[in-house]
């Protein structure tokens, strides 16, 4: 049995607790109203960021300071300088409320990247892998309060807190609005309240559910004197994986691609599935790694931890493959509808967009493709801290240029958030550890995978 | 001095593995063994260096896709600029998107075929070539293990009887 250790359990409160105050300075500082943003602008004139609203602030100036102007244009100037402060207002006021997001939606995913590496394994019968299948378990501990956690803020925006996904807001489809927007109204049959809530419930329930059972069955195999359990675990697996299947692409649109709700791509669920599922299973060697490092897991050995490696490399290229496919034909066909979604990202997210290429791909590519790398601890530990922050950055290009534009920053809130949800994150995967053996012992293929070798 | 060999021949991928390991154990030379199908672990087992292959292949790719680059970059670029969905034709870089599918087809192309001629020329294989193996069962379901004779022969025929062969015999090569 596995104990948690103090040392770890500390760390994972100061983790929360420095998380939980940055989050709150994220929201205290953020602007109240639009007095607050133009002083926020006119003081980052001298930064990088938000340069080119600048530009555009001042020109609004140099046209208020001009005489020529008739009294007629001065105050639609005026008024189009106000609307674009409240622009900017909208932002900053959801700057605190995105980084929180991303932070929650990146560790819940990549504990259902975890959980579908696990339900992959049972359904293909692996044998190397059911020495791990607790490691996996305890990482998917984390999907009932990270779940709840992002169900919670889901409702939040739904409740008008914040404005992450523009077509909540009021009137969009409502011709007589003001906010009226043609697009939005036309998919509102499908992007409503009502309904996009109802299908977040059902998946998040859907992948709880599974969760439970199965590391329910998981328990009862090791007690009984049949296959019976493991054999309801095969049949629960391959119902679930065709569930996850198509409520992880409807989840894609609804929580990631609806922050643009203009924009569409037919590959999105992919991208963002591979982009979780390499998180997974990166998350599943660091922990074995710590484990094994701590003495736990007598059974696993380097062949484990190789096809562990091997899987973080085989998705990363898969993810760059998707990544590139979906940049590609919308770069190629440079249809203006699509291609504001790439332009929007290369102008203002230049080095997180492409740096996270670097990070995804460049990195594990070359750090990776060395067999006997894929062994050393110290390799695997680092090539996977690179990939983990590499695919937060993935999920904030995702996320960021929909609700805070240009004036994104990774900064106290986004740094905070996601030190607030490791720090959970680490909490519950440890100490759910604790719960159950490590081995599965009365695993039909526990004993191929002690004796894994490759 | 005789060139006399023995061929210890099984009938089962872990006999031979099993077999192998004891006969390494027992510090007798084995020259070679044939497989009618890839066993795993073998090389390692039979301490036959690391295999350098990757290497190669790896070169081999970085050669793929410097070809594909200078071959897109002169066919598009330089020697007859095409303007395709109107995309600038006079700047590599910025037709780049649309040549990495075939930077990674060349890439792939070279690494493989490269690879797998490398593979024959170090297995000296090449058509019409006259096989090599002692004995036509190890294309079939045979396994055979060649150990080389030091005047030791009835120790080594008795050794190889006790590691489960099916049939051990000694042959003066010439």
């Amino acid at each position: 049995m596995y104990t948690f250790s103090s040392k770890l359990k500390t760390f994972s409160f100061i983790l929360m607790a420095v998380g939980i105050l940055g989050i709150g300075y994220g929201f205290l500082n953020a602007p109240k109203d639009i007095h607050e943003v133009e002083n926020i602008l006119s003081a980052s004139s001298h930064g990088g960021h938000g340069e080119a609203t600048h530009e555009e602030a001042k020109s609004h100036e140099e046209a208020h300071t001009t005489t020529k102007h008739e009294a007629k244009g001065e105050v639609s100037e005026a008024n189009e300088h106000e609307e674009h402060l409240n622009h900017v207002l909208h932002q900053l006021q959801n700057k605190p409320w995105s980084a929180l997001y991303v932070a929650c939606i990146f560790f819940m995913l990549l504990t259902m990247g975890t959980l579908v590496f696990y339900a992959i394994n049972v359904v293909a019968v692996a044998g190397w892998s059911p020495v791990l299948n607790r490691v996996m378990q305890g990482i998917t501990a984390y999907l009932p309060i990270g779940s709840a956690i992002f169900f919670v803020i889901l409702v939040m925006c739904g409740l008008h807190f914040n404005h992450i996904f523009s077509w909540l807001n009021e009137g969009v489809t409502d011709p007589a609005s003001p906010n009226y927007d043609a697009l939005i109204a036309g998919k509102a049959g499908y992007l409503n309240f009502g309904f996009w809530i109802a299908r977040a419930f059902i998946f998040i329930a859907g992948w709880n559910l599974y969760r439970h059972l199965s590391r329910k069955n998981c328990l009862a195999q090791d007690e009984a004197d049949d296959n019976a359990n493991y054999k309801k675990n095969f049949k629960l697996s391959a119902g679930f994986l065709v569930f996850f299947i198509v409520s992880e692409s409807i989840m894609s649109w609804d929580w990631i691609m609806s922050v643009d709700p203009h924009w569409f791509s037919t590959l999105f669920g992919w991208y963002v599935f591979a982009s979780f599922f390499v998180s997974g299973i990166t998350t599943i060697a660091m922990v074995t790694v710590y484990l094994k490092s701590k003495g736990y897991l007598e059974y696993v050995n380097t062949s484990h931890i190789h096809d562990l490696a091997k899987f973080m490399f085989g998705i990363s290229i898969f993810w760059t493959y998707l990544w590139f496919s979906q940049f590609m034909l919308i770069w190629y066909a440079d249809i203006p509808e699509e291609i504001t979604y790439f332009v929007t990202r290369i102008n203002d997210y230049n080095l997180p967009f492409f740096g996270a290429v670097v990070m995804n791909f460049v990195f594990p590519l070359l750090i990776l493709v060395n067999t006997d790398f894929k062994r050393i601890t110290w390799v695997i530990v680092m090539a996977g801290i690179v990939i983990l922050a590499g695919h937060y950055i993935d999920f904030f290009n995702m996320i960021m240029p929909g609700t805070v534009g240009d004036q994104w920053f990774i900064g106290i809130p986004e740094i905070s958030s996601v030190l607030f949800f490791l720090g959970l994150f680490i909490f519950t995967v440890f100490t759910a550890l604790t719960k159950a053996p490590l081995l599965a012992k009365r695993n039909p293929y526990i004993e191929e995978s002690k004796h894994f070798h490759y | 001095m005789s060139n006399k060999v023995i061929y210890a021949i099984y009938n089962d991928d872990d006999i031979l593995m099993n077999a192998v390991k004891k006969t390494r154990a027992a510090h007798h030379h084995i020259e070679d063994v044939f497989c009618p199908f890839p066993v795993h672990g073998l090389d390692k087992a039979m301490g036959i260096a690391p295999t350098r292959l990757a290497i190669c292949s790896f070169l081999y790719g970085c050669v793929g896709i410097s070809f594909a680059t200078f071959m897109m970059s002169y066919i598009m670029i330089h020697d007859w600029p095409q303007d395709i969905g109107g995309k600038p034709s006079f700047s590599f870089i910025q037709n780049m998107p649309s040549f990495v599918p075939i930077m990674f087809e060349m890439t792939v192309f070279f690494a493989a075929h490269l690879m797998v001629i490398t593979f024959y020329m170090r297995s000296r294989l090449w058509p019409f070539k006259k096989a090599e193996n002692p004995d036509v069962r190890t294309t079939d379901d045979h396994f055979l293990m060649e150990v080389a004779v030091n005047d030791n022969e009835e120790e080594l025929v008795s050794f190889f009887q006790g590691t489960g062969a099916v049939e051990v015999k000694v042959i003066e090569k010439n």
